[in-house]
Formats: structure tokens, C-alpha cells, sequence
């Protein structure tokens, strides 16, 4: 039986006498994608930078392959880790080819090996043709993946991705998440960060909510939009829209009402009464939908703006 | 072990591992280096021909150890030391700074398996290596203008890496400090610029007032000068295990601080 790739436990980080990462635990099979959401300031990334072992834990155990420990057996985890840290590193004065012939050359690989799996890899990140152009040269999305071929140079066992899409445009976006999707079908497991819940959603068999340092909910994506949320939502907005929050009749046909700006949340179980009762209001807009791990995410973390953002 | 040493002062860990991040430098380089080595051996060679040829005709010959000297080479001697500080200085600065703070190339790298001192000490060889390369050229240049035709400036080139990595080490702590590339401002101003005139690069030490001269007899520059001068001239240097000791002991100790202040600078 394969070991669990990434144990930790009640790991703790504290900054002065801010605590940022309080009693976290977690862990990630093999063949798993493990999303970490949370606000700006959550502990994401210190979680991330503890579990490099570029940040010394104040508590806690940080467990690689059964029995590799960060931060004492960093060397020897970082050869069986594939990261992709959240601002890109890439060399500028390289060619995309040299950027991953370089980076091998770090792992100790000799450079025949690499140049095995440099067109493997340039072809997996869509990069074929690339294989000459500098990073300057290539679009957001392209820099993204390179970063992403760049990381599996290492044939790696578990991969770390900080907010692999953030910046990119839908189109990168999506085929981010393919090639990600792909590495997933091949076996490979994944820890993930990430502020796009469509994101988590699509490529994350389990999910971590952290809020404060602390873990505030785990679990499938939809197990834990059933455990927590009503089915639907019925979004009304436009002029004189807040008000209808304190109208019994609606109060009646939604178990619970959000408001949020210029916009009501209604969240019910049946919206057919809810949307006929709306009619009286038409020129109000609605849309109707079902609730989606955003909605969680918002009802867990709350809709106020985080400073640190 | 750990990738970042915790305890800030706790002795260098180094592996083979610098040799692919060296390597990497050097790859970087080769692509530029024809423009490089102009920019590198330029500047040198014009204070040399400016003031060995233009002030060198008004002083004549300089009086050396009971020799007399043409004075270009009492000046090639000594600035050739100064072009191995200068260059060593400036990778280990300016270009440092830009691939640890601007790129976040060591960042890229550690994400790899390799151990923050092992970066520190590649980026240490590597400005060594570049300023060994310039002073390389530069003696070319020499020995084509026939200042010197010393055989003992194959022992020279030796000891100018010697000189270049001493410089590398101690430019790398104030790598570790900066916050922006004003920084470096200081460090050249501040330090290496006095240094250049006490040395005895321009005019012998013994024009110094005494207690001046006391402070720039231990400069690890002067210490440099000492050693490749008479190395210039065909002769042994004098003392040259004191001078190779204060080369080496600035080497060191500033290696160990530059490391400690690089360790807590990347601990978090």
C-alpha cells in the first residue's frame, strides 16, 4: 500500500503574538487533488511556505512519504516535489527549453535524461513551438504552464501549485485547468491553492476552508455544499431591492436571506413559490441558480473584504 | 537537514550542489559575453593609458623597493588588483541583487533541492570567476602593450582569483542588506572607493600620513597590491604570507556574515 504523500499535524505558525496558522491538519493520498481556499490572509500561503520548508513551524508535523520530514529532510522531499510558487521564477535570458534543461540540472539529473523530457514536457504544456522564445515572449498563460512543465522535470510524486491560474485570462484559465486535468488522469496528486471556487471545484476531489489560521470546513466539494448550503439561490437586484429583505411573505418562502450591497440572496429549497411571489416586483431582476461553492465559501468566510487583500 | 539554516551563525553547509546554479550563470553568460568583456576591460584599460601614459609621462619612474619603475607599471601592477575588485564586486552585487531579489531566481532554485548556502557559495564563485575572467583579458592587453613580461605573472593570475573571491564575499553581505540597488551607493563610496586610494594603486603607501598609513597597510585591496606588484616586476613578493592571510581572513569572515545575513533575510 502506497503511503500517505503529505501528513501534517497541528502545525502552528505565530508572528509576534499573531497567530497565523492555529492546529492545522490535513493530508493527501495518492492519486488525490487537494484544494486550500481561504480569504487573503487565511494562511495559505504560510501553509505553503512551512510545508517547503522555507518557513520554520512553530508546532506541528509536516510528514512527506511515510517517513520524510520538513523541514529536516527538505532536500530529500524537494527531489520528489514539483512546485509552482505563485509568482512565476522563470529565467528571462533563457529559452523556454533552457528554462526546464536548467532547472533539471538542479534535481542532479544528468542532461541526457532531461533532454529526454524536454520535448515531452514542452509538448504538454502546448509549448512545442515556443521551445525557442524567451519568457518575455510568451503570454501569461504560456509563462504559467512553462512554470508547470518546469515543475514535473523532476518526474515529481506529489505537486505543489500556489494560485496556479490567478491572472490569467479564461482562455489560459482553461487550459490551465486541461493540463491539470490530464496530470490528475495520469495518477498524479496534487496540493492546490487557489481563490477561483470554479477552480477548486472542477479539479479538487477534497477540499481545506481555512479562515484565520484555523480549518473551518473539509471535504468533497459537493458533500460539503449539501452539508451547508440549501440547493438554490434566487439572486434579486436593482432599484429598491435591499428593502424586499424585510418582506415577511419572502421571508416565509426562503430559509435564508443574504444581503450583500445592492443584492438580495434568497436561499431556498423550492424556488417555484419564491420566483411566482417575485412577479410582484418586475422591475426588479432575478437570477436563479443553483447554489455553487462560491455561496459556501462566502457563508463560511463572510462577505466582508479582507484587509490584507 | 534543513534548506534554510535556522540558526543564522551555524557553520557554511556546503555540497556539489553549487554547480549547477554556477553553471546556470554561466550559461546566461555565454550569452553575453563579448559585450560583457568590452564593458569589463574598457574602463580599465582607458585609466591605464590615461594615467600611465599621459601622468606617467610627468612623474617619470617611481622608486620601488631600491628599483626605479616606469611609472605604467608601478599603475598597471596595482590597478589590475582593482579591476579584480571592481568586477568581482559588481556580479555580487548589482547582478546578484537581480537574480536573488528582482527574478527570484534562488527562489526558483529552492524550490529544487538545493540548500540556500549552497546558492550563496555559486554566487560567490561565480563573481570570482567573472572577475577572473576580466583580469585575464585585461593581462592580455599587458603583455600585448609590453608593460610586463614578468614569468612570474603566471602566479599572478592565481592570486588575482584570490583577490576576486575575497571581494565577492564581502560584497555578497552587502547583497544580503539591500533593499534597492541605492544601497550599493554606499558600499562603493563608503568603502571600496577610499580603499582605492590607499592601496597604492595610484602612489606608493609610504606618501600616506603615519596613521593612515597604519589602517591601509591591513586593507585587504593593499594586501592584493602587495602581492601582485612585485610579481609584475620578476621579483617574490616580501611578507607574503601576512598579505595572503588578511586576503583570506577577509574571504572568510565575510563569507560566514554574508551567509547569516543572506539566511535571515530568506527565514521567515
Amino acid at each position: 500500500m502506497n503511503p500517505t504523500l503529505l501528513s501534517v499535524n497541528h502545525l502552528a505558525k505565530r508572528y509576534g503574538d499573531q497567530t497565523v496558522v492555529n492546529d492545522l491538519s490535513f493530508h493527501i493520498e495518492p492519486g488525490e487533488c487537494l484544494g486550500v481556499i481561504g480569504p487573503n490572509g487565511a494562511g495559505k500561503t504560510t501553509t505553503i511556505r512551512m510545508c517547503l520548508g522555507l518557513s520554520e513551524p512553530d508546532g506541528g508535523a509536516i510528514t512527506y512519504f511515510g517517513d520524510r520530514h520538513m523541514p529536516g529532510d527538505a532536500l530529500a522531499i524537494k527531489a520528489r516535489l514539483g512546485v509552482v510558487a505563485q509568482m512565476d521564477t522563470l529565467d528571462p535570458d533563457f529559452t523556454a527549453a533552457e528554462n526546464l534543461l536548467v532547472f533539471g540540472r538542479y534535481f542532479g539529473l544528468p542532461d541526457r535524461v532531461i533532454s529526454e523530457r524536454i520535448p515531452q514536457l514542452l509538448e504538454y504544456a502546448a509549448l512545442s513551438h515556443k521551445a525557442d522564445a524567451k519568457p518575455g515572449q510568451l503570454s501569461g498563460g504560456m509563462k504559467r504552464r512553462l512554470s508547470l512543465a518546469r515543475a514535473l522535470i523532476n518526474a515529481p510524486d506529489l505537486l505543489l501549485l500556489d494560485e496556479p491560474t490567478t491572472g490569467l485570462d479564461p482562455q489560459a484559465r482553461h487550459l490551465m485547468w486541461e493540463r491539470l486535468q490530464v496530470l490528475l488522469q495520469q495518477g498524479k496528486s496534487i496540493l492546490l491553492t487557489t481563490h477561483f471556487m470554479d477552480e477548486a471545484e472542477r479539479l479538487c476531489n477534497r477540499l481545506l476552508v481555512l479562515d484565520h489560521g484555523r480549518k473551518i470546513a473539509e471535504g468533497k466539494p459537493r458533500d460539503l455544499i449539501a452539508e451547508h448550503l440549501e440547493p438554490e439561490v434566487v439572486e434579486v437586484f436593482g432599484q429598491g431591492a435591499v428593502p424586499l429583505a424585510q418582506e415577511a411573505s419572502l421571508q416565509a418562502l426562503a430559509s435564508r436571506i443574504e444581503v450583500s450591497g445592492e443584492t438580495i440572496f434568497f436561499y431556498t429549497r423550492d424556488n417555484q413559490p419564491l420566483l411566482a411571489a417575485l412577479q410582484a416586483w418586475p422591475q426588479l431582476r432575478t437570477l436563479h441558480r443553483p447554489s455553487n461553492l462560491e455561496d459556501l465559501f462566502l457563508k463560511l468566510t463572510g462577505r466582508q473584504i479582507r484587509e490584507e487583500g | 537537514m534543513s534548506q534554510i539554516q535556522n540558526n543564522l551563525w551555524a557553520a557554511p553547509r556546503l555540497s556539489m550542489r553549487w554547480w549547477p546554479v554556477f553553471r546556470r550563470n554561466f550559461l546566461v553568460w555565454q550569452k553575453l559575453a563579448i559585450p560583457s568583456l568590452v564593458g569589463n576591460i574598457a574602463e580599465p584599460l582607458m585609466w591605464l593609458v590615461a594615467f600611465g601614459y599621459g601622468l606617467g609621462s610627468l612623474v617619470g619612474q617611481i622608486e620601488l623597493g631600491g628599483e626605479k619603475v616606469p611609472y605604467i607599471l608601478f599603475l598597471a601592477s596595482g590597478s589590475i588588483c582593482m579591476s579584480a575588485m571592481n568586477a568581482a564586486t559588481f556580479e555580487a552585487l548589482y547582478s546578484a541583487f537581480s537574480r536573488m531579489h528582482v527574478q527570484k531566481t534562488w527562489d526558483g532554485i529552492m524550490n529544487a533541492p538545493v540548500r540556500l548556502d549552497d546558492v550563496v557559495l555559486a554566487e560567490m564563485l561565480w563573481a570570482a570567476f567573472k572577475s577572473l575572467f576580466t583580469v585575464t583579458a585585461i593581462l592580455g592587453v599587458m603583455l600585448a602593450l609590453g608593460i610586463s613580461h614578468s614569468p612570474k605573472l603566471l602566479v599572478a593570475w592565481p592570486v588575482l582569483l584570490g583577490v576576486g573571491i575575497t571581494f565577492s564575499c564581502m560584497a555578497l553581505i552587502f547583497n544580503a542588506l539591500a533593499k534597492g540597488y541605492d544601497f550599493f551607493t554606499y558600499y562603493f563610496t563608503l568603502f571600496l572607493t577610499p580603499m582605492m586610494f590607499l592601496s597604492g594603486i595610484f602612489f606608493p603607501r609610504d606618501q600616506l600620513p603615519p596613521l593612515v598609513r597604519l589602517l591601509a597597510d591591513w586593507l585587504p585591496l593593499s594586501a592584493a597590491v602587495d602581492l601582485v606588484r612585485p610579481l609584475f616586476l620578476d621579483r617574490w613578493p616580501e611578507h607574503a604570507l601576512r598579505h595572503g592571510l588578511v586576503l583570506t581572513v577577509f574571504a572568510g569572515v565575510s563569507f560566514w556574515v554574508a551567509l547569516a545575513l543572506t539566511r535571515k533575510r530568506f527565514r521567515s
